[in-house]
């Protein structure tokens, strides 16, 4: 059985208070009556989601699997730029969780977690709790509003978006962009690096270049990118910039943002101030925040260091820590957090069992952007595990397109249906 | 007693025999599995790929090793594919052919 908020409002106006102190919490119900062995999975992303599926189909449906998720449905976040250039909605990136329920008997649990016990390891929630035997977390990112004045969440939900995860933001902005006269200015800020999806603030400038150009052509992009030069494919971005949108977006390296004002829409970086008609600060990042809870953030107060034959934190034994949220040289995308989190099902099913998990493990990533309507380009690159520095490490022979094209912008068409099958269907 | 017990030893080997037939599957080769894990991106699970790039499931041992091997050595070219072959060695190449051949497409 499931519980969903409005239940939990409803049994607490009534009277029954369900406390967040793990005192109070723990003399609450187990949720789901634990039979055997279970892992509980939080967050059901492209990473959590990959884990809940791949744990139950190589266990032969042997471990019992808890997928906890705050949401209703799965958005996929890659490709969402193209909502912002006008080929796609939100709607053509959600996908529902029924699946994994009804093929894979995933049990999934749609409420918040409100706490982690690693000693006791039990994971609580707003309407009861869950024991597990081992726990996998996916968090993904949350952002550090603190460093930049004027911003917070309020301020992202209302006005100034960073639709860095899809959904409501993302169709927010680009009804900013559809109601900005022509002349306006987008301006976007990147955030320094590490951050998700490292090409992913390049591609949206071409996403939004290209609406500007065929619907609002005298209008501008400007980028403050805190960074000292573009992340990924720096090649194939200023290409397109320069043969697909020639005058129209400006780039500005080193130009950490500082200051927000909601009101008038302008951004202060150290050196300058900049008003925009439409403005996008995609703040800086840190892993979610059941990542606190789990206590396996680590000293940099950002990021989860792990062993990465298994993705078990090391700070606590039996918590496994996927997707963005991992401290790694690892990019931080939608694919490499479904590789890892099918070697963590993989490692977590063999040390269920007192046996150690493969000691090869080998990804590969490719990572499409859409530099236009339809053409797109990529990286692509195998990643191994070596021993002696005990890190993944990116593989030779790897690498980015030669140039865009129409047929790699069908290829990320394909990736997209491909993976999204393949975490929840 | 005796005879009801024996009828009854029957019955279950007649239940958990066609049980464990259905249960039983072919030894997976978990390594070879965790490599051909990632592919699934672009290629489906197990290899059975929704459309685009192709379907991986069933593929003919020899003929994946010899796509695969040529895409490595950059004979038969191409956009993206070349870039994961050139990150495998032969000896895993030879081992996702051998997992991707015994999928059900």
């Amino acid at each position: 059985m499931s519980f969903n908020r409005r239940e939990f409002l409803k049994l607490s106006s009534a009277g029954i208070i369900i406390g967040s102190f793990p005192c109070i919490a723990f003399a609450s119900n187990e949720l789901i009556p634990k039979k055997g062995q279970r892992v509980v999975v939080v967050g059901g992303g492209f990473g959590g989601a990959t884990a809940a599926k791949y744990l139950r189909m190589w266990s032969n449906n042997k471990i019992e699997v808890v997928l906890v998720e705050r949401n209703s449905v799965f958005i996929s976040c890659p490709m969402s730029n193209t909502v912002l250039g006008g080929t796609r909605t939100i709607a053509d990136l959600t996908q529902n969780y029924d699946t994994l329920k009804s093929k894979y008997g995933v049990n999934l649990v749609q409420v918040e977690v409100t706490a982690i016990d690693p000693e006791k390891k039990t994971v609580m929630l707003a309407n009861g709790h869950l024991t597990y035997d081992r726990l996998i977390i996916s968090p993904g990112i949350d952002f550090m509003f603190d460093k930049v004045e004027g911003l917070s969440a309020k301020v992202t939900d209302e006005s100034i978006p960073h639709a860095w995860k899809a959904g409501a933001q993302t169709t927010m902005l680009r009804k900013q962009l559809e109601a900005m006269p022509d002349g306006g200015t987008f301006v976007m800020s990147i955030p320094a690096a590490p951050y998700r999806c490292p090409p992913g603030p390049y591609e949206r400038s071409c996403q939004v270049a290209s609406y500007l150009k065929t619907n609002k052509p005298k209008s501008k992009v400007i980028i403050l990118d805190a960074n000292p030069d573009i992340t990924s494919k720096k090649g194939l971005f200023t290409a397109a910039w320069k043969e697909l949108y020639p005058g129209m977006v400006e780039y500005r390296n080193s130009s950490n943002v500082i200051q927000v004002d909601a009101g008038t829409k302008t951004v202060k970086t150290e050196v300058d101030s900049i008003k925009a008609d439409v403005l996008n600060i995609i703040p800086p990042m840190k892993a979610g925040a059941v990542a606190n809870m789990a206590g396996v953030v680590g000293a940099d107060g950002r990021w989860c260091a792990v062993d990465f034959l298994s993705y078990e934190s090391k700070v606590h034994k039996n918590i496994h820590v996927i997707g963005d949220a991992v401290s790694a040289a690892l990019p931080k995308s939608g694919h490499m957090a479904t590789a890892q989190a099918k070697i963590c099902a993989a490692a977590v099913i063999e040390m269920l069992s007192g046996n150690p998990p493969d000691q090869n493990p080998t990804v590969s990533n490719t990572c499409y952007s859409m530099v236009s309507n339809n053409e797109a380009v990529h990286v692509a690159n195998v990643f191994r595990f070596n021993a002696e520095k005990q890190a993944m490490v990116s593989t030779d022979g790897g690498g980015v397109s030669a140039s865009r094209s129409e047929l790699e912008g069908t290829y990320a068409g394909f990736w997209l249906k491909n993976i999204m099958s393949d975490v929840l269907l | 007693m005796k005879i009801i017990m024996q009828q009854i030893a029957v019955i279950s080997c007649a239940i958990t025999i066609p049980l464990i037939a259905a249960c039983a599957t072919p030894t997976v080769d978990k390594h070879s599995r965790n490599l051909a894990a990632s592919c699934a991106a672009c290629h489906g699970t197990n290899g059975r790929s929704n459309g685009g790039p192709p379907v991986l499931a069933g593929l003919e041992k020899s003929y994946f090793i010899t796509q695969m091997m040529s895409m490595k050595s950059g004979t038969r070219p191409t956009t993206v594919m070349g870039k994961h072959a050139k990150g495998y060695s032969d000896e895993e190449i030879a081992m996702l052919a051998d997992f991707y051949s015994a999928q059900k497409p």
